[in-house]
């Protein structure tokens, strides 16, 4: 079994201009690996709205995207403030973005929800002071996952 | 019914127009990118008032037919360039959201 494909990207924490592009990047490379659109749809989504977090919250951080044979994982790792209450912030409105990112069209507590909604398994690892780690998984049309 | 009849039946400016072949499915409009992401389907025309940059990647990644900036809205062109770059269709109607809506929901008979 050969390895998997792995791709690597740094988020840039202070740009909202070029917010997604390792998102869109990504979902130029499951294209041209015919990956079914659906699967490329929610995962270049989870994406962008973990991308977006980070840019909004933490000062940018990583992205990495892991291709096995039967599933998409998506790392997403920055050293920001953290997530004080994980329960509340997986809610559906809840938001603590400021005026500024609002008034461009983010900031609506939708992120995260939207990050749950679009995988199959989401995970995040978040500590005060220390950074949050947010790992997602979708799994491929047909796999036994 | 493909993008281009959506938008001679609308009557919609175009901004950019990479693909209007680009067959559409039905609407939705929203201007909180996050919603539009979780709600829109593929094939979709987005109805927004919202013309940042962002608009764009949202778009690309929720893959919906076209974007139709309602109210005339101004459009940046880097916003303008940056549709062309990634390949969104962008058009433009001085209509109101609500009545925009309307009048896509008449062509799909919603």
């Amino acid at each position: 079994m050969s390895e998997p494909v792995k791709f690597h990207f740094d988020v840039a924490g202070d740009n909202f201009s070029s917010a997604g592009e390792a998102s869109v990047k990504v979902k130029k490379l499951l294209r041209q690996l015919s990956m079914d659109p659906e699967t490329i749809r929610r995962v270049s989504i989870a994406m962008y709205e973990g991308e977006i977090n980070m840019v909004i919250h933490a000062n940018g951080g990583t992205a990495d995207v892991v291709l096995y044979p039967d599933r998409i994982q998506i790392i997403l790792a920055d050293t920001g403030p953290g997530i004080k209450d994980v329960s509340l912030a997986m809610q559906e409105g809840y938001s603590t973005a400021k005026d500024n990112v609002r008034s461009l069209g983010f900031g609506a507590g939708m992120g995260l929800p939207n990050m749950k909604r679009y995988t199959d398994r989401m995970e995040i690892e978040s500590e005060v002071g220390k950074g949050t780690t947010v790992t997602m998984e979708v799994f491929l049309p047909g796999a036994n996952a | 019914m493909t993008v281009k009849e959506l938008r001679e039946r609308l009557d919609l400016q175009i901004l950019s127009e990479s693909d209007p072949d680009r067959a559409v499915t039905g609407g939705y409009a929203g201007d909180l990118l996050s919603w539009v992401m979780g709600r829109a389907q593929s094939g979709d025309a987005w109805v927004t008032i919202m013309t940042n940059r962002n608009i764009i990647a949202v778009a690309s990644l929720a893959d919906t037919a076209c974007i139709i900036v309602a109210e005339d809205s101004a459009v940046e062109p880097d916003v303008i360039a940056l549709a062309s770059e990634k390949e969104i269709n962008l058009y433009r109607s001085p209509l109101n959201i609500f009545d925009l809506c309307c009048r896509v929901g008449s062509l799909f008979d919603l």
